[in-house]
């Protein structure tokens, strides 16, 4: 098998045994960039030479004996709205094409620092808002599977370049969903590790009470190794948790006897494809064969999870995008008459359509005579259903649902309807409203061979027991080793 | 109809601490533009504020200081509206829960006693600077001061007068000033103050309308902005008219208040929890840490001086009402001076130079023990008052230690009497008509003689011996 | 919830967006929709709940008063659209 196809735990090991060199593996990813980047349209940047040297500067260390970990050496992608000193960091807007952060996020410092390879900055939905990556202003990443249907988003090109093989693994971040739903629209693992987990220093604000950065990789040993790598307290961040993390690689036993498992009917009722719930309901009895227990339960308040979800992140995100308006970065209108005109026109033509959309949303929101109706209202809300996780995890060790309600749908199928868009993150915003890691990976195909993926949801910091799961799941199955045919 | 003026105040003060509110930069006043900066406090996408503890320590501080509850569950908000001066477009500030809330301070005028209410104190963050560039073309953004942490304090309407706004005024300056959490240079815009002003009829229940002035900048041009404010309003009721609700901005240098340009529409601030900063959790324990650390405070160091030295209460409030002014006192009565003979000099000649140069007394340049060692000249008999005096004039303008400007300029006081003989003697023979005017009866001829051998002297003839000297050689022609 | 032309202008001129007459009665539509989408939550009943900023019961996070080196002025002006002496320049500001 070509290098560019196997796994991070694969060539950790390969690179361990010097079987191969991390030039080797960062030249082998390049060529299959080549390749199949021009049908896939994953990346924003490209960092070829920067990647070379990187891998270069790996295998001296390698030479010189020095002791590397486990990610070193290994190309990866980080989602384009992480910012990377020196290097253009875009959110895939018009507002930041030509922004140079003068600094590291954490995740990409962290990352570095265990001499990652970075290969580039994926596409995304402009400013993480969307769930197809339909809304950059650069380009449409495609679907792996099927270069005519969307990869999902927000974390479109991150989760396409993983599944395409144009990367090992890739960050993404995930405010709604976007982790999850283009992970399980390419056929990859993703997860979105519980609030707190991951630093957000660095990643560039959509909706700050919600966004967590996660990994996309090709398994969930990859997965383990990946939040090794980039969980963590962080002083920079206040929301950051100051608790100990494990290794994540010791969740991977293949052990789930007696777990207990609980599948929240309304995940599985109306709105749900066939083939969705089929997956599901087969996977179900595959972790039974394997000594665990399922039994389904009440999640009522998931119907009102979405209109909380987005009068939140739409509030937070007309705040955290206010900053963007000619003076300090990025674009800058070229007629203007004043300061308010610089303003108003800078804003207006730098964001797209559904950014504004969302900002006049939040604004409204916040507005003076609104804010208790709405905003006030959606926190409150948000409170009950936190409290109706709370409940759910005294009893079961894991909550399984689908990932989205069907599999990966048709380029511009949905970019006219707003709401109709947002009823594709119906599955996974309550995770993001209670601060939940949860993992999504592959669990099957539809008659169109497209994949299905499987959400498994965790109590706060009990990343192992999702991993634990997963990767039993996984062991017994073989959904990861689908590829598109390219 | 005559009419009493409603007037509440809202005061920004910017805290003594080392870094900004939510970054590591300096917070130190001057240096060239954007260059105490950072990602954080220029809002560059993706930074995460943290809190720096030093701010709410100070807050609590001021708190207690002005008699506040300290909220035990405080947060902080996002307050958000376009500026250039704000990069992220909104400020972080506190909303519902301030950090001190309920407090009051006692004020005194003519005589009276008042307690003025304080409704909060919170904190938040300062904006940064805007100039405008030489040729008129455009506006420049310093972000030096974006992200220094202030502390707002918010009174209830409770003052009458422009008067007891300024007593207020002095008396909080004075109080943050003691407790050390706020240098309140107002040249350097540490402390400014908006506020609010209506008038109503003398026995009415309810408020007039008010009006709002901001970022007035030192004492006296608030004085005169309330006194014009309150009498343009007065002038409105009288010819029939009604006080709008607006923003006024003062302009001191032409003594007149103007309404802004009125954007006061859009001014919807949509406050919001800040969801990058969590909850502020104030226990006993910290509350005792810092009222560990409170010093005596204004109020109760006049008590003190009145009743421990025996000062005429005038003299104590003055004394007290700047910590600078109470450290020289204590350090020259340290140095065993006497009391009174201290207050006269600090409030008769110090005084008097600070109101000629329009100076605080915290911008004095020199230490506490230059002023206790130039009483301890004058009671030694090394110098005379008068030359003092011009020893004073000059360590405002040297900032050096008196005895050595005593020492370099040859000021040592004339108390040989040989050599005073002498010079009287002198004086005697060069002014016959005075003599004789005073031989006559004129007595007060004695004052020219005094003065002429002054004049020899440059000064530094003993007063005493001069006069005593004079005397008894016109007695003896 | 009905919203109107001028709610939504009055939305944009808070936001600072410059809508087009297309836009506004795009989003005018848009708007209600997600609106009455979102009237869903007032079925709830949440008197006394109180609201959650913060899903982790983090508190209290503070840094220490210790001054660190700031950034280098060419990094803090590095991306500005417009500058001049040190500074980022913007229209000139009338009062
Ligand atoms: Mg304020
Ligand atoms: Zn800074």
């Amino acid at each position: 098998m070509a290098l560019y196809a196997l796994t991070l735990h694969e060539l950790k090991n390969a690179l361990r045994q010097k079987q191969v060199s991390s030039e080797e593996i960062t030249r082998s990813v390049l060529e299959r960039v080549a390749q199949v980047e021009d049908k896939v349209q994953g990346y924003i940047t490209l960092l070829e030479e920067e990647a070379i040297r990187q891998a270069k500067a790996v295998d001296n260390k390698i030479a010189a004996g020095e002791k590397l970990s486990d990610i070193a050496g290994i190309p990866m992608v980080l989602k384009d709205n992480i910012c990377t000193e020196d290097i253009l960091t875009t959110c895939a807007s018009k507002m930041l094409y030509n922004f140079k952060p003068p600094y590291n996020a954490t995740v990409a410092a962290k990352l570095a620092k265990q001499d990652a390879v970075l290969l580039g900055k994926a596409n995304m939905d402009e400013f993480a808002m969307g769930s197809s990556t339909e809304n950059s202003y650069f380009k449409k990443t495609k679907n792996p599977y099927d270069i005519t249907l969307v990869p999902g988003g927000s974390s479109g090109g991150s989760a396409a370049v993983v599944a395409a093989d144009e990367a090992v693994y890739a960050l993404g971040s995930d405010t709604g969903g976007s982790i999850r739903q283009p992970a399980a629209f390419c056929g990859v693992v993703g997860m979105k590790p519980t609030y707190g987990a991951v630093s957000r220093y660095g990643l560039v604000a959509f909706a700050s009470s919600l966004d967590q950065i996660g990994p996309f990789t090709k398994d969930v040993a990859d997965c383990a190794l990946v939040l090794n790598a980039i969980c963590g307290y962080d002083k920079m961040d206040s929301t950051s948790a100051n608790i100990v993390y494990p290794d994540y690689t010791k969740a991977l036993t293949d052990n789930i006897k007696g777990l207990k498992i609980g599948v929240p009917k309304e995940y599985i009722g109306e709105g749900i494809s066939e083939s969705v719930k089929n997956a599901v309901l087969k996977s179900l009895e595959t972790f039974k064969s394997l000594g665990a227990e399922y039994e389904e339960f009440s999640l009522p308040l998931n119907d009102y999870a979405l209109s909380a979800y987005y009068l939140i992140s739409s509030a937070e995100a007309s705040s955290n995008l206010a900053r963007y308006d000619g003076v300090k970065y990025g674009y800058k209108a070229e007629k203007f008459n004043d300061l308010l005109d610089l303003y108003m026109q800078t804003r207006s033509e730098g964001f797209g359509t559904e950014v504004k959309r969302r900002i006049m949303l939040g604004t409204y929101a916040l507005s003076s005579g609104y804010y208790d109706a709405y905003y006030k209202k959606a926190q409150q809300v948000r409170t009950l259903i936190k409290q109706s996780f709370d409940k759910a995890f005294e009893k079961y060790d894991v909550i399984i649902t689908p990932t989205t309600p069907t599999t990966a749908f048709k380029l511009d199928e949905k970019s006219s309807d707003p709401l109709e868009m947002y009823l594709a993150d119906i599955c996974t915003v309550s995770v993001n409203i209670a601060g939940l890691p949860a993992l999504v990976m592959p669990c099957g195909l539809d008659d169109g061979g497209l994949p299905i993926g499987l959400q498994i949801i965790g109590k706060g910091f009990d990343e192992q027991m999702i991993l634990r799961t997963a990767y039993s799941f996984e062991q017994h199955t073989a959904h990861n080793k689908n590829r598109p045919n390219l | 109809m005559s009419y009493e003026t409603v007037i509440g105040i809202e005061v920004h003060t910017e805290l003594s601490t080392n870094t900004k509110i939510f970054c590591d930069c300096t917070t130190k006043f001057g240096g060239e533009e954007n260059t105490h900066c950072c990602p954080i406090c220029t809002g560059m996408p993706g930074v995460l504020p943290v809190l720096n503890k030093k701010v709410v320590d100070y807050a609590i501080k001021a708190g207690l200081a002005t008699n506040c509850n300290i909220t035990p569950f405080g947060k902080q908000d996002r307050k958000n509206y376009f500026y250039p001066d704000l990069p992220k477009a909104y400020q972080v500030s506190q909303y519902d829960l301030p950090i001190c809330q309920n407090g009051y301070i006692d004020i005194e005028v003519e005589g009276e006693k008042k307690r003025i209410g304080i409704t909060r104190i919170h904190i938040e963050e300062d904006a940064g600077k805007l100039m405008h560039d030489e040729w008129g073309m455009g506006s420049l953004v310093d972000y030096n001061r974006c992200g220094v942490p202030l502390i707002e304090i918010v009174t209830e309407p409770d003052m009458r007068s422009p008067e007891e706004a300024k007593a207020f005024l002095e008396a909080l300056k004075a109080i943050l000033q003691y407790i050390d959490v706020s240098d309140c240079k107002m040249q350097e815009g540490s402390l400014r103050c908006d506020v609010n002003l209506s008038i109503r009829p003398i026995g009415q229940e309810e408020f007039g309308t008010r009006t709002e002035m901001k970022n007035i900048n030192s004492f006296k041009a608030a004085v005169r902005a309330m006194e014009y404010e309150a009498k343009r309003q007065a002038d409105l009721i009288a010819s029939g008219e009604k006080v709008q609700q607006e923003t006024r901005r003062w302009d001191d240098v032409k003594g007149i208040g103007y309404a802004m340009r009125s954007k006061e529409e859009a001014h919807d601030y949509r406050y919001f929890p800040e969801p990058d900063l969590v909850p502020i959790v104030i226990d006993e324990a910290w509350i005792k840490d810092i009222r560990k650390t409170l010093p005596e405070l204004p109020n109760a160091r006049k008590q003190r001086y009145i009743s421990e030295y025996k000062l005429p209460e005038y003299d104590a409030e003055v004394l007290t009402s700047s910590r600078t002014l109470a450290e020289f006192f204590d350090a020259c009565i340290a140095q065993g001076a006497q009391a009174k003979t201290v207050s006269n000099w600090l409030m008769g000649d110090l005084m008097r130079i600070l109101n000629d140069k329009e100076m605080e007394p915290e911008e004095i340049p020199f230490p506490a023990q230059y002023i206790a060692k130039l009483l301890s000249l004058i009671e030694k008999g090394t110098i005379s008052g008068s030359i003092a005096k011009k020893v004073l004039d000059t360590m405002f303008v040297e900032n050096k230690d008196p005895e050595q400007i005593v020492k370099e300029k040859g000021l040592v006081q004339i108390s040989d009497a040989s050599q005073l003989t002498q010079i009287v003697q002198r004086v005697l023979d060069n002014n016959p008509k005075s003599v004789e005017d005073y031989k006559s009866g004129k007595k007060q001829a004695v004052g020219f003689l005094v003065g002429q051998v002054m004049k020899q002297t440059k000064g530094k003839a003993n007063p005493q011996m001069v006069n005593q000297l004079l005397q008894q050689m016109l007695s003896e022609i | 919830m009905k919203i109107t032309k001028e709610q939504v202008e009055h939305v944009a001129s808070l936001a600072r967006l410059n809508l087009s007459e297309e836009e506004k009665e795009r989003f005018t539509r848009e708007m209600e929709d997600i609106i009455a989408f979102a009237d869903k939550l007032n079925e709830l009943d949440t008197e006394g709940v109180m609201p959650t900023a913060h899903v982790i019961p983090i508190q209290n996070v503070f840094r220490e008063d210790v001054i660190k080196p700031s950034f280098d002025r060419e990094k803090i002006l590095q991306n500005a659209p417009a500058k001049e002496d040190g500074c980022f320049k913007v229209p000139k500001i009338v009062e």
